[in-house]
């Protein structure tokens, strides 16, 4: 018996190595639940869920929606896009509203990073982020820790070298990945155009490097980036073209270095710019349909063992 | 009060054998049978079973598999913790086979009657038997019968019973603590 150290899932930062093994170990059993005849368990029945997404999503989204039906909790799911947000309602009220209806958890995407912490202080209701801003993202960060131990067959993670590729500035994966990753034992590298990586990331104990070839030398498994046009306020690169040939990553260039590197992507990719199809559909390297289907054993994990908790707010 | 030994280390192997030899009398050659041990303490007997069954009925092919009733219990978010699950290993279908659950202790049932549910999600078998070590008949929570007992003992609410396996505690044999250690 164990129970996770916090009542939110605001970010991999706010929690500890004894939770992300904890998380990770029980989505094992999650992932044998989800290959039953029955796909489901009762234990969130009388759990009543709202999904609220200021933004766009459609893997996070359906992922978590099909977690909390996987455990048989109730659902609502909310865009800003058809709400009373439009109409000028600030994030409080809309959120207070929806627990006037009796909502025992949040899951949340925004786009102002900071937005879960901030309601998780306001309101009394557990609160999962699903995205915030350029922040955090930490159910993909725990799927693709358990992404990468299922491929290697990993034990631990020390002593692991990742990469990751691509925007690590308006990425809220990369922080994600950086924090997990680290809190496990791993090493990390970023690689990027110097333009896409923020100036002290290497105060967070990583390395940098601008050269792709010489970072896939290093690393052991490489997290590819999408390239966000639409947070790029300015020009970060001349032109995608030039991007895809200065740091795309392609078949020809893994040939080349001789080592077997895992690669992944938390979608959606942007084909042929950061990552070529002939490595994103090779199965021999590519993990990133494997990601997808962790992900809804890791959001039945996380809804398991918060709402065991629940009781305590 | 002291501990008191309701089954040493030899009537426990008398036990064990007793209970493979009323399977094999009502189950013949196991060819309908699956043998499903309950997590995470109702495996140590099942696996006994199992193994048992192999040597008195040699080159026998038996369906064996564990079952995890974490997600299926009626305590979630009512008790402190939350419960950490164990592994299911179920790789047959349940669809039409007699199903023998086991478990060491039968106590107040909320175990066995999150096992039928969990069995559910496997399919539909023909029938479920419930075969258990000891049975506590006093303490029953749920109005459910054991097929196949041990032994039987009259033990107040507030004792422990506690089953000692070879494989972890160096001997096989059942205890009675005045309260849970």
């Amino acid at each position: 018996m164990s129970a996770l150290s916090v009542r939110h899932l605001l970010g991999i930062s706010y929690i500890t190595r004894d939770d992300i093994e904890l998380i990770i170990s029980t989505a094992d059993r999650f992932k044998e639940v989800l290959s039953r005849p029955i796909k489901k368990v009762p234990s969130l029945r009388d759990i009543t869920i709202a999904n609220i997404f200021f933004e766009s999503s459609t893997r996070t989204r359906i992922s978590f929606e099909l977690a909390e039906k996987r455990l048989s909790a109730d659902i609502i799911n909310f865009s800003a896009a058809q709400s009373s947000v439009k109409k000028g309602e600030t994030l409080i009220d809309t959120v207070n509203n929806i627990l006037a209806m009796k909502v025992d958890m949040i899951v949340m995407r925004h786009a102002s990073a900071g937005a879960p912490v901030f309601l998780s202080k306001y309101v009394n209701a557990q609160i999962i982020n699903a995205g915030d801003g350029t922040h955090e993202h930490p159910t993909q960060a725990l799927l693709d820790a358990y992404s990468i131990r299922e491929r290697l067959k990993l034990k631990d993670f020390k002593g692991l070298r990742v990469g990751i590729f691509g925007d690590i500035l308006h990425s809220r994966v990369a922080l994600s990945n950086i924090f997990c990753l680290q809190k496990l034992g791993a090493e990390v590298m970023v690689c990027g155009p110097p333009t896409l990586i923020p100036m002290h990331i290497g105060k967070l104990g990583v390395k940098v490097s601008y050269n792709v070839r010489e970072a896939l030398k290093w690393c052991d498994v490489a997290n590819v980036l999408r390239i966000q046009l639409e947070r790029q306020k300015s020009q970060y690169f001349p032109s995608l073209r030039e991007y895809a040939i200065y740091y795309g990553i392609n078949k020809e260039l893994l040939d080349s270095l001789n080592k077997d590197i895992v690669i992944m992507h938390p979608g959606p990719i942007n084909r042929g710019v950061e990552l070529s199809s002939d490595v994103a559909d090779d199965p021999s390297r590519s993990i990133i349909l494997d990601q997808v289907e962790n992900g809804v054993a890791i959001r039945m994990a996380v809804l398991y063992l918060l709402a065991g908790r629940i009781s305590e707010l | 009060m002291p501990a008191r030994v309701i089954l040493d280390s030899k009537k426990f192997a008398l036990t064990i054998d007793r209970l493979c030899y009323q399977l094999i009398e009502n189950h013949k050659d196991f060819s309908n049978m699956a043998l499903i041990g309950i997590q995470p303490r109702g495996v140590h007997l099942s696996d006994r079973l199992f193994h048992r069954l192999k040597e008195i009925r040699k080159g026998v092919s038996l369906k064996y598999g564990v079952l995890d009733i974490t997600f299926y219990r009626d305590d979630f978010r009512r008790s402190e913790k939350v419960h950490t699950a164990s592994d299911t290993t179920i790789d047959f279908s349940v669809e039409g086979k007699d199903v023998v659950l086991v478990d060491d202790v039968l106590f107040t049932a909320r175990t066995v009657r999150a096992a039928f549910d969990a069995l559910l999600d496997f399919g539909r078998p023909d029938k479920v038997e419930l075969l258990v070590l000891i049975d506590r008949r006093l303490s029953r929570q749920m109005p459910i019968q054991p097929t196949y007992v041990g032994k039987t003992i009259d033990a107040i609410e507030s004792e422990y019973v506690k089953v000692e396996w070879k494989e972890i505690d160096g001997e096989d044999k059942v205890l009675i603590l005045p309260k849970k250690e």
